[in-house]
């Protein structure tokens, strides 16, 4: 039998329909895989190994009375910002601990409906504020390539326990580039789509006009097989887009002739390594020769996106974590009053990062700053999606690095926000535009380490930008699990 | 206790300005589906959204923008085509969110006006604003909140739905801040939005004061009065307001821009200084809500559904039934009331007469048993009927008022009641002269003083026929006979 940690999950649905393996099989192989490799690795905070198997058993029953549903029996990976009802959920905070949802996010309650596996909770940076994922309060994950460094963040976990070969593939979410760079990182393929198109509902907030949820997986195929259970209007979310999904995976394998593919002159930024820059470069031609254009296009405004960045997701989180007082539910520290209980709890629940961003938010929308900051931020956002809109006349898809460099050293940035932050710059201006990018591997640089292509797309135009994935996945084929972890067993 | 002082304003005026929160009657919250019911088990209309649980979104119930919409038109107010919810960030344990989703700038509702009648003349205050907003939660505790050693909160009442209406600093007086207020509720009631109920909280008012030199065209600095939940406390609190505020300045001190605590045991108002006073909101635009798009269809719509409002209704009332304005103001303070009224003088003309007794006998019985209109035993015929017997001289005005509480509870036609209990009038000439006879046969002493002199007998006489006849011989008819017998025409 070839490698299952090779296959897509329409061929694992094909050997369980087959019956050559069971869900309850391949949920105790990456149980085990997990045993064996997380120990290093650190993808997961904890995971449900009995929920797990019984939702296995689940599936294995469903598939023996002939039914099928789109993500039957599969393993996934969760990151812990998703709320699931009866499981743990503490988006990697100390405030969080202990927190049991009594209810499912519209994503959960889709993969339900679509018979997946949930083996556990990944980790995350704190509030997924960080790209390192080092800002976790309980544990560092460490990258498989090479488990001296980062695995980039926020979903860091997320990335690596695909990486690592530990689940058929997670969910991330993505408010500056948490997908993407972390995929990036680890050599994985992660999207997030575009603003709305995947309901919030359940996914605890950072900062709500960005934050979005996606998938990450070993391959593309994967990729347009779960976007195509979590996409889709939800009368729960008001900011979901009402409007029908296609189907993602069936329009696969289309080839990507008379393709225009814009590449920003603005993106030529001094910082990018010089194996990202190479892999950069042959990644476009490998586009032109399936017969896509290369286009010059400009987008002016992108220098201002880190600092609008900075100030939107701030400004929105400090209203989004008032709600962890100590009042309701998870962590509380007691005091002599109530703004005494209040200061206690914040001060030990939250971590340094979250409590730094905290007061940046707070000060944006303090009276006599507003307009300066928030109000101005507003603006620039604007102009960055029309800078966007402008140059999707002149092209179809846009190609840029995700991520100036490869994985860095755990412990090398965390004296330096201002780096830390300087690096989604590839990333951050598609959140401010609500517009889908991806992010797949590309290559290698000298060192071993993944480099990951970013493509952007219009709004809801996912399916096109997957398809030029596909292409590019067939034609580039990249190594996704490092040889250490790529054992069968 | 303090008694009411009128204080001599000297050479200063007062300026006032209100703002009211009116609960409104929805069936479901504001961004839920729970029920906006009163007086269920604590926390047990409560759902993700009203409590405040991460990753839980808010989604508007439409039926609240039509409220808005139905306030704005009656208040003359432009309905913006575009309005936005705010968050209004602050901690307090029964904001299960840390903020409050409310409107800020781009409110639904602006720029109207309300007409009140003050001193006889007709005056306008100008409304600033009316916006939506979402209600907090409720502490309770187990005696007073300095003697309970912890709070408990519920959330029953959190995210139920309010509008805030703000009217301009265009009011006067104390008595002229009441006059404003009843007419805004009774217009509320009259569109059925809010039950108008003061002490239980669903009509709360704050109310905005300073005082200026005579003349001037700028305002003083205000101070801000909470805890006004009746009529009586609006006034107090402002005639106390007035005094101190004057009695500061003559004294050379200056008024601070504070709020102010009425404590309505002791009729004063304290300074709330400290916590409640540092607060800056950070509002900001809420991310999780789109705005609201309300076209001119919509708003025609809602229009179409408007009633005539109170004082459209008590100009037509003095114009079309010449009703004096202390009439019309009673009569169209309710709009069931004034229901009844126009339905008891299409079967009885008289507008006059109808009023005077739906004042009196009517009023009287239903505020005694806390009866509406429209759920009287009595219907608009009855009194119309009772009041036709009464003009064509079947029974006397005195019986009329006699009968009115019988026919009032028992529900039994004034006809009906009058034929069984033989109450008919007598205006038979033989048979009233025939009592006459036997009073005049048994009172020689009397019936020579009359003819001596003293004529007011005339009185004895009439008593002892109606006390014969159980006073229903027609008096008219009675003094017109009385009188001839006895001067022995």
């Amino acid at each position: 039998m070839e490698n299952i940690l090779d296959m897509t999950i329409t061929e694992l649905k094909g050997l369980l329909r087959k019956k050559e393996i069971s869900s309850v099989e391949l949920t105790a192989f990456y149980l085990e895989r997990i045993k064996k490799y997380d120990g290093e690795i650190l993808s997961y905070l904890r995971t449900t190994e009995d929920y797990a198997l019984d939702m296995a058993r689940q599936a294995d029953t469903k598939i023996a009375q002939g039914e099928d549903a789109p993500l039957l029996g599969i393993p996934f990976g969760m990151k812990d910002i998703l709320c699931t009802k009866g499981i743990e959920t503490t988006c990697a905070s100390k405030i969080l601990k202990g927190f049991i949802p009594p209810y499912n996010a519209t994503v959960i309650e889709k993969l339900n409906q679509a018979g997946y596996v949930h083996l556990g909770r990944l980790n995350m940076d704190e509030f997924a504020m960080g790209s390192s994922t080092e800002n976790s309060a309980f544990q560092t994950t460490k990258n498989p390539w090479d488990v001296s460094r980062i695995p980039g963040g926020s979903s860091g976990g997320s990335a690596a326990a695909v990486a690592a070969g530990l689940c058929v593939a997670s969910l991330g979410t993505d408010t500056g580039g948490s997908i993407r760079q972390p995929a990036s990182l680890c050599g994985v393929v992660g999207m997030k789509p575009t603003y709305g198109r995947v309901s919030r509902f359940g996914l605890i907030a950072f900062a709500s006009s960005l934050d979005q949820i996606g998938p990450l997986s070993r391959n593309v195929s994967d990729c347009a097989t779960i976007l195509n259970v979590i996409a889709g209007y939800d009368p729960l979310d008001s900011t979901a887009i009402p409007q029908k999904t296609p189907d993602y995976a069936a329009s696969l394998g289309q080839d990507i002739k008379g393709l225009r593919i814009g590449i920003p002159r603005e993106y030529s930024i001094e910082g990018i390594e010089p194996d990202v820059k190479k892999a950069m470069a042959e990644s476009i031609s490998l586009f032109e020769k399936q017969g896509a254009t290369a286009v010059d296009i400009t987008l002016p405004h992108t220098e201002y996106a880190v600092a609008t960045y900075y100030i939107i997701c701030t400004a929105e989180a400090s209203s989004n974590l008032a709600r962890y007082d100590g009042v309701k539910y998870g962590f509380r520290q007691t005091g002599k009053d109530i703004i005494d209980m209040y200061k206690k709890t914040r001060l030990k629940g939250f971590g340094k990062e979250v409590k730094q961003r905290i007061i940046l938010g707070t000060y944006v929308l303090s009276s006599g700053y507003y307009d300066a900051y928030y109000g101005k931020a507003s603006k620039v956002r604007t102009l960055i999606r029309r800078d966007f809109d402008e140059a999707f006349k002149k092209c179809d898809i846009v190609v840029t690095p995700v991520s100036p460099t490869t994985a860095f050293k755990t412990g090398e940035r965390t004296e330096d926000p201002l780096t830390m932050y300087l690096s989604d710059i590839f990333t951050i201006p598609v959140n401010l535009a609500g517009l889908p990018g991806l992010s797949i591997p590309c290559g290698f640089d000298a060192g071993g380490l993944p480099i990951g292509l970013q493509i952007i797309g219009q709004p809801l135009d996912e399916a096109r930008m997957l398809q030029a994935a596909y292409v590019f996945e067939t034609e580039r084929k990249v190594k996704k699990i490092p040889d250490k972890y790529s054992a069968k067993t | 206790m303090r008694t009411r002082c009128i204080v001599d304003y000297g050479d200063y005026e007062s300026v006032m300005g209100l703002e009211v929160h009116a609960h409104l009657l929805t069936d479901s919250k504001i961004f839920c589906g729970c029920s906006t019911a009163f007086g269920a088990e604590p926390n047990s209309h409560t759902c993700p959204t009203c409590m405040g649980l991460p990753g839980a979104l808010p989604v508007l119930n439409k039926k609240v923008v039509d409220f808005a919409i139905k306030v704005g038109l009656a208040l003359h107010c432009g309905i913006s085509n575009k309005s936005i919810f705010a968050r209004k960030n602050y901690f307090y344990p029964d904001l299960p969110k840390g903020y409050q989703i409310s409107q800020y700038e781009e409110p639904i509702c602006t720029d109207g006006y309300l007409n009140i009648y003050t001193d006889g003349e007709k005056k306008r205050i100008r409304v600033n604003r009316v916006h939506m907003e979402e209600d907090a939660g409720k502490l309770v505790h187990e005696n007073t909140i300095e003697n309970s050693a912890y709070s408990m909160v519920d959330y029953n009442r959190s995210s139920t739905p309010l509008l805030e209406i703000v009217s301009e600093p265009d009011i006067a007086t104390p008595e002229e801040a009441v006059t404003y207020l009843k007419m805004l509720r009774d217009i509320l009631l009259y569109l059925e939005i809010c039950d108008g109920n003061m002490e239980e909280g669903s009509f709360r008012c704050d109310a905005n004061i300073s005082v200026r030199k005579k003349g001037s065209d700028v305002l003083g600095t205000r101070t801000e009065m909470k805890n006004l939940n009746s009529f009586r406390h609006v006034e107090k609190s402002l005639d106390y307001e007035i005094e101190r505020q004057i009695t500061l300045i003559k004294k050379g001190g200056q008024v601070i821009q504070e709020t102010r605590f009425f404590n309505a045991d002791e009729g004063v108002t304290y300074s709330m200084r400290g916590k409640e006073e540092a607060h800056d909101y950070r509002y900001f635009p809420e991310p999780d809500l789109l705005p609201i798009i309300v076209d001119d269809k919509w708003i025609e719509e809602v229009r179409k559904t408007l009633p005539e409002l109170p004082m459209e209704k008590m100009e037509r009332f003095m114009d079309e039934y010449s009703l004096p304005k202390y009439d019309v103001e009673i009569l169209a303070s309710d709009k069931e009331l004034a229901h009844y009224f126009e339905e008891t003088i299409k079967l009885f003309p008289e507008p006059k007469t109808v009023s005077n007794w739906i004042m009196t006998e009517l009023l009287r019985e239903l505020k005694d048993g806390n009866v509406s209109p429209k759920d009287s035993l009595l219907p608009p015929a009855h009194l119309a009927e009772l009041l036709t017997l009464m003009k064509d001289g079947t029974i006397s005005i005195k019986i009329a008022k006699e009968i009115f509480p019988e026919i009032y509870k028992t529900g039994i036609a004034p006809k009906k009641l009058v034929e069984e209990k033989g109450l008919l009038q007598i205006s038979d000439e033989s048979t009233i002269m025939k009592t006459i006879n036997e009073v005049i046969a048994r009172s020689p002493k009397e019936l020579a003083d009359f003819r001596a002199g003293k004529e007011k007998l005339l009185g004895f006489f009439v008593g002892q026929v109606m006390k014969e006849t159980k006073g229903q011989a027609n008096p008219k008819l009675l003094n017109e006979l009385l009188l001839k017998r006895l001067k022995g025409e």
